[in-house]
């Protein structure tokens, strides 16, 4: 369904995009993974035809994004991290605009519009103006414009991004019903939204594909091994030394006004730890499991391909 | 042409669902009314002046010039204000709100867009314009016109508008900041209105080029009843150069790099 083909976007000398394939087939939902400033956004604008590729292709449905845009953009909803709203339109107005512009034919029009309203859960607000609606709401706006002319595919920015707990669930919800007969790319920069909602996920890092993995081998790399943050009053450097020496602790690191200590995820090394904090006569202040950062995920995923 | 229609009625919608459209209109209105009232009075002191000296040589009193042709002559010189202002937000806003984004993922062309915009724009124009023909037409009940003038100064608004507007939206389409749409293209029409200004000081084919680019310099025949192609062709050519300029601008995002 789409096929990307060494894709490259520079700004200048900047290089947001550098080098990515990838294909994903019909059906699928496949979250792009990866910080701030990834080049996530670049890339789905690229897709999207917002913005042309420097280098490479992709296509969408068998048509290319250059040369075919306009085939594209018909087969396409795109839901941007700033919902494309229009403040000061009512709910079903902008919908209606929205279908003109997407080429919905006007006798389908109002039966889309009502399908997409209902789908959104936005039955009760088709009155109101966008403006004054809360933000949980207009990312459902926002969604309902991106499956209005039932497209093929669906791309979405970080959709989750600025909501309450309540809506993220809401949206991830809806995310995984409208999957159902779709193509879906989201983009997150929070792992366990790709663990809930995707069967695929892509992970970019400065640009580059660092790994293409089912959510579920994703989060088991991070679960290789535990990592606990521990604070002691007393000398950081002695206890460190001291700690290293424990059988089954695989690494220390200095950590702000801590230590960080990592063991395999099967032992649980916890009391002999503080045992030997004790030992040395020094204060346990604080003593906590720490999840891995995304950027330590990352760095843990860069350095298991290297070893392979 | 129905992707045209779904812009243009958008722009319609956002222009009479807010206050710009009637502001605007209230502030053009006002102060063409004002001008037109002045020089009525003028007109009608001057009148009343003549007839009590009773001199001996008849000064011909036209009500056209002295009224009518005046009030065209400001009119243009108030859209100059007007105009950024109904324009600035065309392509600002939507790049500001990210609803750019969502036009140009759309299956429409810029084109389309653009002719959409400039259309809804235009139409607004004509609509406040045709308000302001009001006053000629309470005039006409009481004075004899020369009705030939005042279509050829009807052509000569219809005309310099579009060229006004086709510059407020490659002002807006260069920004997303509607402020400095609006002072681009306000500034960019006072230039092309004083342009003639530097042409007394330019010599030769300088002079011939600065004379020929003003604006002003191609209304004021229009204005005083004579209608020549060259200016007519002038402004639909000057319009059709900017919404040319402006889809370059638009379009030249797509471009590879």
């Amino acid at each position: 369904m789409i096929e990307v083909d060494r894709l490259t976007k520079r700004y200048g000398a900047f290089t947001a995009v550098d080098d990515i394939s990838f294909q994903v087939g019909k059906g699928e939902i496949v979250g792009f993974l990866g910080p701030n400033g990834a080049g996530k956004t670049t890339a789905m604008r690229v897709l999207t035809c917002f913005l042309p590729a420097t280098e490479g292709t992709a296509r969408i449905a068998g048509y290319d994004i250059f040369d075919n845009p306009l085939e594209v953009k018909k087969r396409i909803g795109y839901l941007p991290e700033l919902p494309p709203l229009y403040r000061d339109m009512h709910v079903r107005t902008y919908l209606e605009f929205v279908a003109k512009i997407k080429g919905v034919a006007p006798k389908e029009s109002r039966r889309r519009i009502d399908e997409a309203i209902a789908q959104c859960g936005l039955v009760d607000r088709t009155e109101q103006l966008i403006g004054h609606l809360s933000k949980g709401y207009r990312q459902r706006v926002g969604l309902a414009q991106a499956i209005l002319h039932d497209p093929e595919v669906i791309i979405m920015d970080e959709p989750t991004s600025g909501l309450d707990p309540n809506q993220i669930i809401e949206v991830r919800q809806l995310i995984r019903e409208l999957a159902q007969e779709r193509t879906v790319i989201l983009s997150t920069h929070i792992l366990p939204e790709v663990e809930m909602t995707c069967n695929r996920v892509i992970i970019i890092h400065e640009g580059k594909i660092v790994a293409v993995d089912t959510p579920e081998n994703l989060t088991a790399h991070t679960r290789d091994t535990t990592r606990f943050f521990v604070r002691i009053s007393g000398d950081v450097d002695i206890a460190a030394k001291a700690i290293a020496t424990i059988d089954g602790v695989s690494d220390v690191t200095r950590a702000n006004n801590g230590l960080h200590v990592h063991w395999p995820a099967e032992a649980d090394l916890s009391a002999a730890v503080s045992a030997r904090i004790v030992e040395l006569g020094m204060g346990l202040v604080e003593m906590k499991r720490e999840a891995m950062s995304l950027e330590e995920i990352f760095h843990a995923l860069t350095m298991h391909e290297e070893e392979v | 042409m129905g992707n045209i229609m779904a812009i243009f009625g958008k722009e319609m919608r956002s222009y009479f669902g807010s206050p710009i459209a009637y502001v605007m209109a209230g502030v053009f209105l006002l102060f063409s009314g004002f001008v037109f009232r002045n020089q009525l009075l003028e007109f009608h002191d001057m009148s009343v002046y003549l007839k009590l000296a009773e001199r001996e040589e008849k000064i011909l009193l036209n009500v056209n010039t002295e009224v009518v042709t005046p009030f065209f002559e400001f009119q243009t010189f108030i859209w100059m204000i007007v105009i950024p202002m109904l324009t600035m937000r065309l392509y600002a806003e939507e790049k500001r709100g990210g609803t750019y984004e969502l036009l140009m993922t759309s299956p429409i062309t810029s084109a389309q867009i653009l002719i959409g915009k400039f259309l809804a724009c235009y139409v607004l124009y004509l609509l406040i314009e045709a308000m302001a023909f009001g006053y000629i037409g309470v005039l006409s009940m009481h004075a004899q016109l020369d009705w030939g003038p005042i279509f050829s100064g009807a052509l000569a608004v219809v005309l310099i508008g579009a060229t006004f507007i086709s510059v407020g939206i490659l002002a807006s389409s260069l920004t997303e900041n509607q402020i400095i749409a609006a002072v681009l293209s306000f500034f960019f029409l006072i230039l092309l209105w004083i342009i003639d200004w530097a042409a007394w000081f330019a010599s030769d084919i300088f002079f011939v080029i600065l004379k020929f680019l003003s604006l002003i310099e191609h209304t004021r025949d229009m204005i005083h009843g004579v209608v020549d192609t060259h200016d007519v062709v002038f402004f639909i050519s000057a319009a059709a150069f900017f919404l040319f300029l402006t889809h370059i601008v638009l379009e030249s995002r797509r471009w590879r790099a």
